[in-house]
């Protein structure tokens, strides 16, 4: 059956410019989905347990502070080791083109940059993560 | 918003006539506080609004201050050219002050990093990727050593951002011109120190609303005896636009937060004529010209208005609006970077025409990364031309008597007081951020014009009009790594060189004033002097006083 | 699935289960998002955890928009892991009426929390309707229950008819309450003290809290004499003060509960209202079934659209009828199938 999709949107780091975060969780809000919003200065630990526990779809990392390349690994790599390694994880801030392609390496589904439309980025989880079922085990 | 509308044949609408000319190219006309714009405005509007020159600007240096602070204004001295500048270690940091003074900078503005601006040393588990990343690192005073070294702390003026921990790298400071020998009432500098926007808007804060206040009353109640030429607050309304806020929002919930500072002062106690000079304030210059000069201009006229009638203030310096000013930085764009050269100047203009104390412009490539030496060269330069160049600082408010600045300016306060009525409805600044109601002001005014952008309505040049296909990245400032795990070794040899017994008596004697209620600066003073780190500190305030969490407003 | 076939769907029900009661959060909250979305497999699994199911107590948290139920909640969860229980929290907010979307908030509190081994917090949208919301709450309770918390707090969406369900779910409903709420709480309070066991009055620090606190006691003093008086405490969920008499108020009420045999009781109550459910949805469904193999069904819709037949009497007929085995044939089937 169709359900809304669940989306995480989380803000690691110590970074406290949630404009962004917040824009796009309103903007994921109106294309119908059922956003779980963690607030500021979550830890990779943290924002691995609100994925699990909420059983998310997807995770939206929202980074402005720099230290994508420390944290992202640590929550991709908390998620595997939680058994939540196949939840897709896509990340929005401003990261310079050759840590983007790092960091797809090391299993980010996507990396959005500044000036990336609510719109775009709405479409990119419809068309990426709409088609996941549920199945047992 | 309450725009009055025009009777046919008398209004701008009505005098643009669009059927007659054929169409206008937009729909509808708005600034960025979604102000409608007339066509014109007409003497007559001025007018009915019993515009009384007097009464409503005043000459330059005379109450309400409307056309700026100083009778000479930018004839007398130039404004404070002052590129904020923090990255990496302390030593780094260093060098670029020296480059930025060398290139003729008049002031110091330090940018710390996101451990430092939250209360945590380097060595914190929380602080892991974020050192020396996005400012300098300061742990202890031996940070602060090297972070001035070569510095006459008597002959510049130093601003520091930091808001929750203010009063402990205010307390290094100190600590820093006690060791040099350097008598405190030769402190020239500004600490941010505005809490109450960082509940809504900035979010670095470390403790509950209330004892934050309580130390706020603090450092401004030591610093009017000891630190008499430093500045306690600045009350500031750039994080709040940043966060998504319109001009109006911006200055509304800046002079708020700025009269319930004095309430607090005056509530602790303190003399209003005492405290009152050392505030000031920080604004956001953003893209629509006119709007941003008429945001600072009624800014002007209504502090004035407000702590003479209202807060009883006798000291003409108590009524003054002083400000620094900082080109938006949430109008750069990572598309086409080099534009933004030409977008920070615009608003560098506007804040010069405003009336600007002081200045920083932004970088073209801080959209992407903290900025290079030669993008901040550029910074400082346009500011340069602007103030030797252009003439604009030869002559005082020139934009003064402009029926469409004027108009815009009396709809600004009148906005402003509209959002103070609001405020005050939901019980003054502190109960209206408990209900999220700044919070939520904000973050509706961000969608809005996430909205807008969206549809084309608002452009935004290279990022959904006129955009190229391929562009060439910039080359940027990267932040080695090393630099994290060096500061953490720094810290620990500190630690380990220190005197332990006079830091756990320092630290202790910090814990015990905070649990009486006492003034803390003296006891952090004293810690800071024997090299307890910013961290411990903090942690032994946070015993105390407890932690802040925010409610969820979208 | 379930239509993959009847043995690996079991086997993979038994072993989902395990996982879960081995404390695997993943498995746990995997079960919950198929118990929301009505998934039959959800049941497979939920048949093998019943045995499991009956030791949390479960508390029902509602009251006002604003009267700070969430921060509240996080407070109790909060004492109650500082004390040793094990808590789930499950939160209810609104979707939006027009695209379904919804903002879930609540889990910004929680802090440090959020990582605790003890913990587990699921944020739920009303998805628009609140009745089927509230089966697949009182499931979730059931997963939650038998993975082993042992503390279970529900919150619900704002004031209204949703607390006379909670109190149906829950052992002790929690009504939470603070000052200066306005007119319509006032004449929710009535309503209120049918269903509350514990009152909080939340922001005891703002004026009016020891008013209303007064005002609840005054009207359950009105009332005939109860085995048990809702003992109405006043805190601050922000300060934190408070929150522990709370607690105790709540270990009360169950301790009564037990003492009283309605605990008990109220565990045939649930299982009753549980099993009539679940019976209801399965007759139904072979009702639909048989009539459909049939091949009568749409003949019986036309039947009452045509107003040939009224349903009232028919879908008697038929129930009856079913139960006795037979369904029969429509009078007039030629006609209407011939459509």
């Amino acid at each position: 059956m169709t359900r809304p999709l669940r989306v995480l949107v989380a803000k690691p780091g110590l970074d406290r410019h949630d404009r962004g975060a917040k824009v796009i969780a309103r903007a994921l809000r109106d294309a119908g989905m059922e956003v779980i919003y963690t607030g500021l200065h979550q830890t990779p630990a943290e924002i691995v347990a609100a994925a699990v526990q909420e059983d998310v779809d997807l995770v939206g990392l929202s980074i402005l502070s720099g230290a994508h390349m420390t944290l992202v690994p640590r929550v991709i790599q908390g998620l595997r080791e939680a058994g939540a390694g196949d939840i897709p994880v896509v990340v929005g801030g401003i990261i310079p083109p050759e840590d983007a392609e790092e960091l797809k390496k090391a299993g980010v589904l996507e990396v959005f940059g500044p000036g990336s439309s609510t719109e775009a980025i709405v479409d990119f989880v419809r068309r990426e993560i709409g088609g996941r079922v549920n199945a047992l085990g | 918003m309450a725009i009055r509308q025009q009777a046919p044949g008398q209004g701008p609408q009505a005098e643009s006539r669009p059927e007659a000319e054929g169409g206008l190219r937009k729909p509808r006309f708005l600034t960025r506080s979604e102000m409608e714009v007339p066509a014109f405005v007409r003497p007559e509007q001025l007018a009915e609004e019993g515009f009384d020159y007097e009464r409503d600007l005043g000459d330059p240096g005379e109450y309400p201050f409307t056309r700026g602070i100083h009778p000479t204004m930018y004839r007398g001295r130039l404004w404070t050219m002052r590129e904020f500048a923090g990255f990496g270690d302390a030593a780094a940091t260093n060098r670029r002050f020296h480059y930025l003074l060398e290139q003729g900078q008049t002031g110091l503005s330090v940018a710390f990093d996101f451990p430092t601006l939250l209360g945590y040393d380097s060595d914190a588990p929380v602080a892991e990727g974020e050192v020396g990343r996005m400012g300098v690192a300061v742990d202890t005073l031996a940070d602060m050593e090297r972070l001035f070294e070569g510095i006459p702390l008597d002959r510049v003026s130093t601003s520091m951002t930091i808001n929750g921990p203010a009063m402990i790298l205010f307390a290094m400071y100190l600590a820093l011109a006690r060791k040099r020998g350097i008598p405190f009432d030769r402190l020239n500098g500004t600490i941010q120190n505005d809490i109450l926007k960082e509940y809504t808007a900035q979010k670095t804060y470390i403790f509950p609303i209330r004892p934050s206040l309580k130390i706020i009353t603090d450092i401004m109640a030591y610093a009017s005896e000891e630190v008499p030429r430093w500045n306690t607050i600045s009350i500031s309304g750039y994080h709040i636009r940043e966060a998504g806020a319109t001009a109006v929002q911006e200055l509304a919930f800046t002079l708020a937060d700025g009269f319930t500072y004095v309430e607090e002062g005056i509530k602790a106690g303190l003399d209003v004529d005492r405290f009152a000079p050392r505030l000031s304030f920080f604004w956001d210059i953003h893209l629509n010209f006119f709007e941003e000069i008429a945001k600072i201009r009624a800014a002007r006229r209504i502090w004035a208005r407000e702590m003479r009638e209202r807060f009883g203030a006798r000291n003409p310096r108590s009524w003054t609006m002083r400000f620094h000013s900082q080109t938006a930085g949430v109008s750069l764009t990572a598309q086409q970077p080099e534009v933004n050269i030409v977008r920070t100047a615009f608003e560098a203009l506007a804040a010069v025409l405003a009336g600007t104390q002081s200045l920083h412009t932004n970088s073209f490539d801080e959209a992407l990364a903290l900025p290079t030496e030669e993008a901040v060269r550029l910074a400082l330069r346009t500011q340069q031309v602007i103030a030797e160049e252009i003439g604009v600082a030869d002559t005082v408010d020139p934009l003064a008597g402009s029926y469409y600045v004027e108009w815009l300016t009396n709809r600004m306060e009148r906005a402003a007081y509209d959002y103070f009525r609001r405020i005050e409805a939901v019980g003054g600044v502190v109960a209206g951020i408990e209900k999220g109601f700044f919070q939520r002001e904000i973050a509706d005014a961000a969608y809005r014009q996430q909205l807008r952008l969206q549809s084309g309505e608002e452009v935004v040049v290279g990022v959904n009009k006129y955009v190229l296909e391929e562009e060439q990245p910039p080359r940027i400032l990267r932040i080695d790594p090393a630099v994290e795990r060096e500061q953490v070794e720094r810290l620990r040899r500190v630690r380990a060189e220190r005197d332990p017994r006079a830091v756990a008596e320092a630290l202790e004697r910090l814990e015990r004033t905070a649990r009486e209620g006492g003034n803390l600066m003296p006891a952090l003073v004293e810690a800071a002097s024997v090299y307890a780190s910013e961290g411990e500190m903090a942690d032994a305030l946070r015993s105390v006083y407890g932690v802040y969490r925010e409610e969820p407003v979208f | 699935m379930a239509s993959a076939g009847a043995e690996p769907a079991r086997r993979a029900a038994e072993g989902w289960a395990e996982r879960l009661l081995a404390g695997e959060k993943r498995a746990l909250a995997r079960l919950i998002t198929l118990i929301e979305e009505r998934d039959p497999a959800a049941s497979d699994v939920l048949r093998l955890l019943h045995p499991r199911v009956g030791q949390a107590h479960v508390v029902g948290v509602t009251g006002a928009a604003g009267a700070g139920k969430s921060t509240l909640i996080t407070a109790l969860a909060r004492e109650l892991r500082a004390r040793g229980p094990s808590v789930a929290v499950l939160a209810v907010d609104p979707s939006s009426p027009l695209t379904g979307g919804a903002l879930l908030g609540d889990r910004i509190r929680l802090g440090d929390l959020s990582t605790d081994p003890g913990l587990f917090f699921r944020s739920f949208a009303s998805r628009g309707h609140l009745g089927g919301l509230s089966r697949a709450v009182a499931d979730a309770v059931r997963a939650v229950d038998a993975a082993g918390y042992q503390a279970v707090l529900v919150e619900t969406v704002g004031a209204g008819q949703s607390e006379v369900e909670v109190s149906e779910l829950a052992h002790t409903t929690l009504v939470v309450l603070a000052p200066n709420l306005g007119d319509d709480v006032q004449a929710a309070k009535a309503g209120l003290l049918e269903v509350a066991d514990v009152f909080a009055v939340n922001k005891a620090d703002l004026p009016g809290a020891r008013e209303t606190a007064g005002e609840i006691r005054a009207m359950l003093g009105l009332g005939p004499a109860r085995p048990w008086t809702p003992p109405v405490v006043e805190l601050s969920a922000r300060t934190g003060e408070g929150v522990a008499g709370l607690l105790e108020a709540l270990e009360r009420h169950r301790d009564f509960l037990v003492a009283s045999g309605r605990w008990g009781e109220k565990l045939r109550r649930s299982a009753a209202h549980q099993l009539r459910d679940l019976l209801g949805e399965e007759l139904l469904r072979a009702a639909l079934a048989r009539l459909e193999a049939e091949g009568s069904w749409q003949a019986w819709v036309e039947a009452v659209a045509r107003r040939e037949r009224d349903p009232y009497t028919l879908s008697e007929e038929l129930a009856r009828r079913l139960l006795a085995g037979a369904t029969g044939r429509p009078r007039g089937e030629g006609e209407a199938r011939g459509l």
